[in-house]
Order: structure tokens, then sequence, then C-alpha cells
């Protein structure tokens, strides 16, 4: 028996994770080493902003993870994504310390206003990073824990799931635009400085979170792969396919769906906690359903149950997104967008990637069947 | 001759007197308007009691333009004239036009805030005996807050002379107010005015007992306390029906809401996520209903809402069958990838109707009979919400009734309880898709209609009702009418009764958990199917 890791690896995941380190090396070289006239410098926005598509892929990869191999269509992941993100917000507003507007050591500026005395208990501890970094994990995990703990066993399933999922980011949502929840409200974290002692701003630093976010996106998408091509993987494809059979074959559908909703959203957290330091900002409109499901479409477009595709889904939808919304065509990128969702799920429920691996796989099976002919049924 | 000698004595002396006495009256009214010319508050004020005393038919005017500022007056010979408000100049004290050009020089009587507490005691007295009876109910209601004690004659007259029941007991408060606050009222006469305050039993009665004056006999304060207690049971009653109407008029606007997706989820299994944008699409049906009939034919105005309901039927139940055959109908059986699908249409809807009409809001009016209010008990009504709650209802009772009663509703319920059965025994299960397709998104676009009178009119108007109306759906029970009026209403109302003690958004989001926690527990919903059909 092979070792796991050796299991996990076939040969579209080692390109896969190969391009994704080669991304990791040299788009930062290609910013700080380059002279800024040649044509092969990268700019540092650029590089922000493909920081910015990895960490998407990576929320897409986590909600493959459920929905691709488990069946469990989440619309509130950017839930968790945000929660992470709101983590690491936290601690890059407790890094301003004296330099914000009002100069408080203490409290962020947003408190200062509200003519807030003292840190609300759940701030503390966050000007340490290795906290910070642990609620990253903790608070979108928790949640998702005691969400899931709930409807999983009480067997709520599909739509209804979904239409949980989805209310219960909008409660979030709802609950971060006011003011005394204690998260900067309406206009939520911003004017970060620094972090670890580095300067948000500077090159070094997006280079570094660019080439963090790429290994990021690595490690999860191995550990998926491992999940899946283990014998709890083939669980979680039978739950999928048919979860009451699954149940009385004996095993506990709740606990493998359990396990897995909540690695999923420790992900999601993870690509939030990413987001943050390199778009510089997080606010409640990233609790807005629609975001959620958008990022379902991403796994949709790439191919859902294939993890790479999901990742390559992500890229290719926010750099349409991107294309599209910056130049004279952004009035259209709506249509676009939900003729995609249309098109994808009418036309192409496989996905870019589930397309292409379903031809390769027939053009095997072909070839399979001309190398060694079909034996002539008996007479 | 002795006679005559009589009687001609008795018409001098009547005579003289009535000469007397109107001289004696002029008098007192011209020495009263000359109180104005002084220029001082103090004297404007006994100004102000007089001419409302004296009687002068011209009392009424000469105050109300006082209280206008158009009461003016010459610093040199002190007369005062009042400016109509036509512009005419009249000469305050003989009520005639001024002829000529009016003298040079005059100066507005200048007021402050106790004149005109004065001025409105002294009109509410005035006008006590005019013979508008709202003017009437009116005075009397000044008379009530201003508590000036020299109404009180006046007060008595109006209510011997009053024969509406509604300005008498107005004015008997009135009296009661006033008598509370005079110091030398018998003790008695307090009591009684203390329960005729009771009777009323608003907030402004609760204010007014709270607040008498120190020297009130300790029986009369005794049952004032006692008073007060029982209008604050009472008031407290009255915010709870108050709260429940609230709730109810919310209930009906989710209802109404959540009754199209009820046929479509609810019935036939279909994730709709563009049912809001039907929804939308109704209230911009009615938006353009408006504008045609503004632009063509305004005296239409008032049955502008009648016409846009079947209109915005047609619409929404047009693309709802067009949103079926061209795309549903390939994903039956496959509620996820219907999901996406339809919030992908609902971009789309959305998009285009903010190509079409702009982002912003859109001006949709009121007719005439839903705009307004009414007072029943200590609660206010308005029509709009009441006429919503009808129409709701109108609209739930004449589903039912298609569902269980007509030829289409008995082929729809065929279909979504034994598709196969059903096409077996010959009816055309395509069709009934689409029909039924189309019938949900209709009542949905019926909704837009009713929700354009109390929501803006914009793109976004079915995005903020999809969550709430798929929550209703699902905690009422899916595939049932009744669940979704019973689910619609409880939520409506526990929303309400939830905000005043949570705040408007944190009941909310209370009620959110609430439901989520609720399907855990229930996860078919209040009224779940039972038996077979729950594998459906």
């Amino acid at each position: 028996m092979k070792a796991p890791l050796i299991r996990a690896l076939d040969r579209a995941s080692t390109t896969f994770l190969v391009v994704l380190a080669a991304a990791a090396v040299i788009v930062p070289l290609l910013n700080l080493a380059m002279p800024q006239n040649s044509p092969w410098y990268v700019p540092t926005y650029l590089v922000a902003l493909w920081g910015k598509y990895i960490c998407y892929a990576l929320l897409a990869l986590s909600i493959d993870l459920i929905w691709g191999y488990c069946g469990i269509l989440s619309l509130g992941h950017g839930a968790f994504f945000a929660l992470g993100g709101y983590a690491m917000g936290m601690y890059l507003m407790r890094q301003i310390g004296s330099r914000g507007v009002y100069a408080n050591p203490i409290l962020p500026d947003f408190m200062v206003f509200l003519n807030w005395k003292e840190l609300p208990w759940y701030w503390y501890g966050f000007n340490h990073f290795p906290y910070a970094a642990l609620m990253v994990l903790l608070v979108p995990g928790l949640l998702a824990f005691v969400f899931g703990w709930f409807a999983f066993r009480s067997r709520v399933t599909g739509v209804y799931l979904s239409i949980i999922t989805q209310a219960m980011t909008f409660a979030l949502m709802l609950g971060f635009f006011r003011n005394n929840f204690g998260f900067g409200g309406n206009n939520g974290l911003t004017d970060f400085k620094d972090i670890l002692g580095f300067n948000v701003q500077a090159d070094t630093t997006r280079a570094a979170l660019f080439a963090i976010s790429c290994v990021a996106l690595m490690l999860c998408f191995v550990i998926c792969r491992a999940i899946i091509t283990s014998k709890f993987g083939k669980v979680l494809v039978a739950i999928r396919d048919a979860e009451a059979r699954t149940r009385f074959l004996g095993y506990r559908v709740e606990s493998y769906k359990l396990f897995v909703f909540v690695l999923s959203a420790c992900m999601a957290g993870v690509a939030g906690a990413l987001y943050v330091p390199q778009v510089g900002i997080i606010n409640p409109s990233e609790f807005a359903p629609g975001n959620s499901i958008e990022a379902v479409i991403w796994v949709a477009v790439g191919g859902r149950g294939t993890l790479i595709g999901a990742a390559i889904g992500a890229l290719v939808v926010n750099y349409a997104k991107t294309y599209f919304t910056s130049g004279a065509l952004a009035p259209y990128w709506l249509f676009l967008l939900g003729a995609l969702f249309i098109g994808v799920t009418l036309l192409l429920p496989r996905g870019i990637v589930g397309t292409i691996n379903h031809f390769a796989a027939e053009r095997r099976h072909r070839a399979a069947i001309k190398a060694e002919p079909v034996p002539r049924p008996a007479e | 001759m002795h006679v005559l000698r009589d009687r001609l004595t008795a018409l001098v002396i009547v005579l003289g007197l009535l000469f007397a006495g109107s001289l004696a009256r002029a008098q007192g009214y011209d020495a009263a308007l000359a109180g104005f010319a002084k220029d001082s508050f103090s004297d404007t004020e006994t100004a102000i009691n007089a001419v409302a005393a004296s009687g002068n038919p011209l009392a009424a005017e000469v105050i109300e333009a006082l209280q206008d500022g158009r009461l003016l007056f010459d610093p040199n010979d002190k007369k005062v004239y009042v400016r109509k408000k036509s512009g005419e100049m009249v000469d305050a004290a003989t009520g005639r036009a001024v002829v000529g050009t009016p003298p040079a020089g005059l100066k507005p009587v200048r007021l402050n805030n106790r004149l005109r507490r004065a001025i409105d005691a002294a009109m509410g007295a005035l006008t006590l005996l005019s013979p508008d009876p709202s003017k009437r109910y009116d005075a009397a209601q000044a008379v009530f807050k201003a508590r000036d004690p020299d109404a009180l004659k006046t007060v008595d007259a109006a209510i011997a002379k009053e024969t509406d029941a509604r300005i008498k007991r107005a004015l008997t408060e009135a009296r009661a107010a006033i008598v509370l606050n005079l110091s030398d009222a018998p003790a008695a006469d307090k009591l009684d005015a203390v329960s005729v305050i009771r009777e009323r039993g608003d907030q402004e009665a609760r204010g007014l007992l709270a607040g008498l004056p120190a020297n009130t006999p300790d029986q009369v304060k005794r049952a004032a306390a006692d008073a007060i207690s029982s209008i604050d049971t009472r008031l407290a009653m009255w915010d709870l029906v108050q709260n429940a109407w609230y709730g109810l008029s919310l209930g009906s606007v989710l209802l109404l809401a959540a009754i199209g997706l009820a046929i479509t989820f609810g019935v036939m299994g279909v994730i709709n996520m563009a049912h809001g944008e039907m929804v939308m699409l109704g209230a911009y049906t009615t938006f353009v209903v408006q504008e045609i009939i503004r632009a063509q034919n305004p005296a239409l105005f008032d049955y502008s809402l009648v016409i846009a309901v079947p209109l915005a039927f047609l619409v929404a139940g047009a693309c709802g069958v067009l949103i079926e055959r061209s795309i549903i109908r390939f994903l039956y059986g496959r509620p996820l990838e219907t999901l996406l699908a339809t919030w992908g249409l609902s971009l789309i809807i959305q998009q285009a109707v903010r190509t079409i009409f702009g982002p912003s809001n859109r001006d949709v009016g009121a007719p005439s009979w839903m705009s307004g209010a009414f007072e029943l008990g200590g609660i206010t009504i308005t029509y709009n919400r009441l006429w919503i709650i009808c129409f709701t209802l109108a609209v739930f009772f004449a589903l039912q009734a298609l569902l269980r009663f007509t030829r289409l509703g008995l082929e729809m319920r065929a279909v979504t309880q034994n598709r196969a059965m059903a096409a077996a025994m010959g009816i055309r299960t395509a069709r009934i898709d689409a029909l039924t397709f189309g019938l949900g998104s209709g009542v949905a676009g019926i909704a837009g209609v009713a929700l354009s009178q109390i929501d803006n009119v914009s793109p976004n108007l079915g995005q903020g009702y999809i969550i709430d109306s798929f929550l209703v759906v699902v905690f009422g029970g899916v595939g049932n009418l009744w669940g979704t009026l019973v689910g619609a209403f409880s939520l409506g109302i526990a929303n309400k009764f939830l905000e005043p003690v949570a705040g408007a958004v944190l009941g909310k989001i209370a009620i959110l958990v609430l439901i989520i926690l609720f399907i855990q527990k229930r996860p078919r919903g209040l009224f779940a199917l039972k038996g077979r059909a729950v594998e459906a």
C-alpha cells in the first residue's frame, strides 16, 4: 500500500502543484528583481490582484471539497471567508497602535469615534499574531461545527441546507453592519499599517503575501487530495451519491459530513485571512449572500468534484470579472455572470476540467477497446 | 293715553339700555384693541383676553390675524389694522376697508411664546361656538391642552349648546382639564373631573393627571394616582394591540411575497431564486401603468392599481412560463442546479431592469383610497396597510379555490402528486408544469403591485424578499398553502414583538436564528406532509 501522500498526487495534481510553486517563486521575483521598465516587470498592483485570485481559488477549493465530494451545497461559505478575514483584520487593526487618526494606543479609531472607553473582551489577544492566526482557524471552524452539528444531526439536507446557510450569512451580515457589534459597522476594518512588523503597502510584503497565498493553496490542495483519495473520501462520495444507503451500511453520516464541513470552513477562513492584508479592507458586504453564490459558480464553471477545476474556475471567472468591470463593458458584466450561471448548469454541467477529464477518459476507454477487442458474445 | 305714555317710557328705557349696552361693549372692544398698540407683551396679553371676552364679531378675525403676524398698528395715532389674507387693509375697530392708501409706518404686533399660548387658548374659546363641527372639535382639543381658566365660561356655554356627542365629550374633557387646574374648585368637582379624564385614557390624559397643581386636595391626588395606573394598563394593552397590528401587516407582506413561492417551490419543488425578480417585475408594471395613465388620462389614476393587478399577473406569469420552458424544464430533479441557474437569471433580470428603467427608485403613487389613516381606539391604522392585508387574504383564498375547485388546480395537484400516473390519465404534464410555474410567478407579480405601495420600486426590490420568502415557505411546511399562511403571520408577529425589546436588526437576526433552530427541530416545517409524499 502506497503512502497517502504518493497516492494523493496523480499526474494532474503534481502538474498543478508545480505550476503553483513556480508562480509563487517567479511572480515575486519578476516584481522585485526586474527593473520597472523591463518588459518582464510585474507591477505591484498585479501581484496584489493575483494574490486576491489565489485567495478566491482557495475559497473555491474549500467549497468544492464539500459540494463536489459530499454533496453539501453551502451558500454561506462567504461567511467563513469573511470571519477569517475579520480575525486577520482585528490583528492588523491592533498593529496600527497610536498611528491612527485619534492616536489612541489601544483602541482602534472607530471605537474612539463611538466614544468607547475600553476594548471589548473579544478584541483581547488580537495584538499577538499567533493568537490571531489561531482565531482565523477557530472562529469559522467553531461556527461551522455548531451549525453543522445541528444541521446534519437533524438531517437537514439538499436545498434546505443551502437556504439556511444563506440565512446564516445574511444574519451575520446584518449583525456586522451594526456599530455596537464592535467590528467597525458599515466601514469595516481598514487603514492597515503593519503585518508582523512589515509595512502592508510595501512591494516586498505584497510579494511575500502572494507567495504565502500560493503555498497555502498548495497545502490545502494536498490536504483535500489526501482526503478524497483515502477510504474516508470514498465514504464521502458514497454519502454524496446515496446518503440513506451509506447510513444503512453502518457509517455515521453526520460525523463524516461534520468533519469535512468544519475542515472546509477553516480553509475558507484561511483564504479570508490572506485576502484581507492584500486587499486592505474587510467590511460586512463580504457576508452578502450574493458573494457566496458567486463563489459556488466558480466551482461549477471549473468543474465540480475536480479540486483543480475549482481553483481554475475561480481564476477564470475573476479574471473575466476584472476584465469586464474595469472597461466600457461594465454594465454587461452582470448579464454575462447571469448567463454563466445558466449556461454552465444547462450546457456544461461538468465544468471545464470535468469536461476535459470526461473526454480524456472516453478516449482512453476507446483506445482500450481497440487494443483489446471485445469478445464476441456467445451464440 | 296713560297706557301710551307708559309704553313710550318703556320703549325709551329699552332703547336707552340697548344703546348703552352696545356702547359699553364697543368701548370694551375698542379699549382692548388699544392694548395692541402699546407695543408691550403684557399689554398685548391683556388685550388678547379682553378682545376674546368682548364678544365682538370681529374678535376671531383680529386674533387670527395676530397669530399670523397680520395685525398691524400705527405708532402715531394708536389705531390697529388687520391686513387680510388677500392683502386688503381693514380697520380693526370697525371692520371696514381702509379708504385710500394705508398710513405709512405700520408695525406688526410682536409675539412671544407666552402670547402664542394665550392666542391658542383665546382662539379655542372663540371657536368653541363656531358653526363648523370640526372647528369646534379642534377648539375643544386646544382648550384641553391650554387649560386656560378664563375659557371655563365659554366651555360651559358650549357644552350646554352642543348636540354632537363626540364634541360634547371633548368639551367635557376640556372642562375637566380646566377644573383640575383651578385652585378654588371644590374637591367633588375635581373628583368628577378625574374620572372624566380617566375615561379619556391616552398619553395626554396621563400627562395631565401626573402634573396636577401642588395644592390639589389629597383625595383628588389619590384618585388621580389610581386613574394613572388604570391608564397605564390601558396604554400597555393598546401597545400590545398596536404591535399585533404591525405584526399582521408585516405578516401579510411576507405572505404576499411568499405565496407565489409556495406554488413554485412548495408545490412543484422548484427552487426559484428569481422569484423576487417576478415581484419586482410586478412593481415595475404598476409603475408603467401609472406613467401611461398620468400621460393619457389622469382621471383614471385612482383605478391604476386595479388595472395593474391583471397586467402584472400577465407580465410576470408570461415570464414564468418562458423561464420554465427555456430553463427549468431541463433541470427537474436537480434542485441545486436549478438554484444556481435561477440565481443567474435573477442577476440578468435585475440588470435588464436597471438598464431600461435606471438604477434609482421609481415613484409609484398611491391612489386616494389608499392614502390616509383612521383611529381605532388607541391605535392608528393606515389605509394602505389595511388594504394590503385584505388584498393578501383575497389572493390567498382565490389561489386556494383555484387549486381546490378548478380543473387546472386538480391537474396541478395530480401532476405534483404522481407525475407518471397523471400522464397515464391523459394529463399533459409538460403543459401543466409550465402553467403551474406561470401561476406562481404571476402571483408574485400581483404581490409586486401591492408591495410597490409600501416599498421602494428599484431593481433591488426583489432581493430583499427572497430570503424571507424562502424562510416563510420552509417554516410553514412545503406543499401546504395553509402552512405558508400561518408561517408568514407568525413570523411577522414574532418579528414585531421582538423589535421593541431587541431593536429592529437584532430582532431580525433573532428571528433568523430561531428559524434555523426550528428547521433543525422540524426539518419539514410546521405543517409537514406525512407518509409517502415526504420522500417525493
